[in-house]
């Protein structure tokens, strides 16, 4: 199997006249935990958004481990193997906990089926629970989810995204509008998670992701301005002017 | 208080409570006539909910769905002379057909929109009716809609009786209350939930949600059209006000005043606009000020609608 998993090719979009994203090529490495890092309004959610097919690239090609993908529609993205977590938090506030990761469960299992009781599938369940274990949300299953402090929603996002058991998994600012400590547990849940699946992780925040990233990719004003190891961006001069040094003030 | 074991138990055998209503309702109301109308209005109701209260999508052409099962039961006795039972089977059909066709169009569209474009092709059927005569009656409505007897092996039933006729009708919204049910409580039925929550989410998950409500639409067209072929049968005939825009307004109304957001709430919604309109009718022509007063005053102070504001009083 080949090393890339995931590829952007000369990848563009405009939003009328605005161009958000000038022709991006980048190879994502499987196994690897990539960051894209980059100032306020540098394209990194735009970059997201194409790659986890919210909208189609104005131009370039997305390829997900040797095929075409461009344009494919949203739904369809779970079962080619890709899931994300969005930028704000998404659940379904209303329904307890367990049943938001067991029909998240079930996109992939059954959709239209009308007549058996949602219990004939009790497969999954099970497989909820364990994901909340994986999550750490095992005492929280039958609440309401809109009910939980904010870092528990977000963590039972990922176990929403992992429910369709990805090879590569796209998180959006994963960390955005948590406390220290609720960082420090979605930093231990995601390299938990990067040791057996490729992570492709959007953040604003350079610092968080030095330590933990394989990779990084830097995005200024919509082009693609350094890609490299946490070292090698450390020490280029581009991004210490650009990104870096906007930190000190 | 009530013991929330009971509730719980409740909520578990709510079809067979709900049976059981039925049985003893007739003899509760002031004539029986009444209790067959809020039958049907109730399934129509509660087949509306289905897209409206399960989904969040506010539809205003299900007079469509209910007049188009309506007609097609009566077109199927009187045209193709074939029983009525298969008037019944036919008006399913037709009310799932008419909302597949106007689902097509709508479903693309939310919000406004979708009110508008349900709203927009519920005319069209309206006054293709109107004008097809030789057909439909035109405004003369389609007569002779006529079921006396129902032959069943051993014995017959006089459907013109009218206990007798409330209990055929009530089988048969008995039946679609138990169909609903399972599909509610279904794995689909998570999914329709999963949509009405969070669209993105649920498309994220795997779920093509366009998909998954013209699905929704389909199988409230088929209640629709079965409450629709019961009236023509009560009715003995299909007014051509069957599909106008104020039937499908009233179905939104008894929704709201029950409660969008519960099971029986559609029903309960039904049930307390008819009678409020019998009853105040009898004293005033101007009935609709007060059923309309209610209306406000409910939407106003209780959001949840009747059913709702009750069993937050209770399950909570």
């Amino acid at each position: 199997m080949s090393d890339v998993i995931l590829s952007a090719q000369s990848v563009g979009r405009t939003f009328g006249a605005f161009r958000a994203l000038y022709g991006i090529s980048v190879d994502f490495q499987r196994g690897k935990l990539t960051s894209i890092i980059g100032p306020n309004g540098a394209g990194k959610s735009t970059f997201f958004n194409l790659l986890s097919g919210a909208f189609p690239p104005s131009e370039g090609r997305i390829v997900f481990e040797g095929r075409d993908i461009t344009g494919t529609p949203q739904h369809k993205f779970a079962a080619l193997g890709i899931a994300k977590s969005f930028q704000i938090t998404n659940v379904f506030p209303q329904l307890p906990v367990h049943e938001n990761v067991r029909v998240a469960l079930q996109a992939l299992a059954s959709r239209y089926q009308i007549w058996k009781p949602r219990s004939s599938l009790p497969e999954l369940a099970d497989k909820a629970d364990a994901l909340l274990e994986t999550v750490g949300l095992t005492d929280r299953r039958l609440r309401a989810a809109g009910t939980m402090a904010h870092g528990e929603q977000r963590a039972l996002e990922i176990a929403m995204a992992l429910a369709a058991n990805p090879r590569l998994l796209l998180l959006d600012e994963p960390t955005a509008g948590m406390s220290p400590e609720e960082t420090k547990a979605m930093m231990d849940l995601i390299l938990k998670l990067a040791s057996e699946r490729t992570v492709v992780l959007v953040e604003h925040k350079m610092k968080l992701v030095m330590g933990i990233s394989d990779r990084l990719l830097v995005l200024h004003h919509g082009e693609l301005l350094a890609e490299g190891t946490p070292d090698e961006i450390r020490h280029n001069d581009t991004v210490k002017r650009v990104y870096l040094g906007q930190r000190e003030h | 208080m009530l013991n929330p074991h009971l509730v719980a138990r409740c909520k578990q055998h709510r079809v067979i409570l709900a049976i059981a209503f039925l049985v003893i309702f007739p003899l509760l109301m002031p004539f029986k006539a009444i209790a067959v109308n809020i039958l049907i209005y109730g399934l129509f109701a509660l087949g509306f909910n289905m897209l409206f209260g399960t989904l969040g999508l506010l539809s205003f052409g299900h007079a469509a769905l209910f007049g188009g099962g309506a007609y097609a039961c009566g077109l199927v006795m009187l045209k193709l002379g074939l029983p009525w039972y298969v008037g019944i089977i036919g008006s399913v059909l037709a009310g799932m057909l008419i909302a597949a066709t106007i689902g097509a169009f709508a479903i693309r569209t939310r919000g406004i929109y979708f009110a508008m474009v349900t709203l927009a092709l519920a005319q069209c059927l309206y006054f293709l009716a109107d004008q097809a005569t030789d057909l439909t009656g035109g405004e003369n409505g389609l007569r002779g809609v006529d079921l006396n007897t129902i032959q069943l092996p051993g014995f017959t039933l006089n459907f013109v009786d009218p206990l007798t006729r409330y209990y055929v009708v009530a089988f048969f919204v008995a039946v679609a209350l138990f169909v609903l049910s399972r599909i509610l409580a279904s794995p689909f039925g998570a999914v329709l939930e999963a949509v009405r929550e969070n669209e993105a989410r649920a498309r994220a998950c795997g779920y093509n949600v366009r998909m998954v409500r013209y699905l929704a639409f389909i199988l409230s067209g088929g209640f629709c059209g079965l409450a629709g072929a019961l009236q023509a049968l009560h009715l003995s005939i299909v007014p051509l006000e069957t599909l106008a825009i104020s039937n499908s307004g009233l179905v939104v109304m008894m929704s709201l005043l029950g409660g969008m957001g519960t099971f029986f709430g559609p029903f309960v919604g039904a049930g307390v606009f008819l009678l409020l309109e019998n009853l105040v009718s009898l004293w005033t022509v101007h009935w609709q000020i007060f059923v309309g007063a209610a209306f406000v005053a409910c939407v106003l102070f209780f959001p949840r609608g009747i059913w709702g504001t009750i069993l937050m009083g209770r399950g909570r």
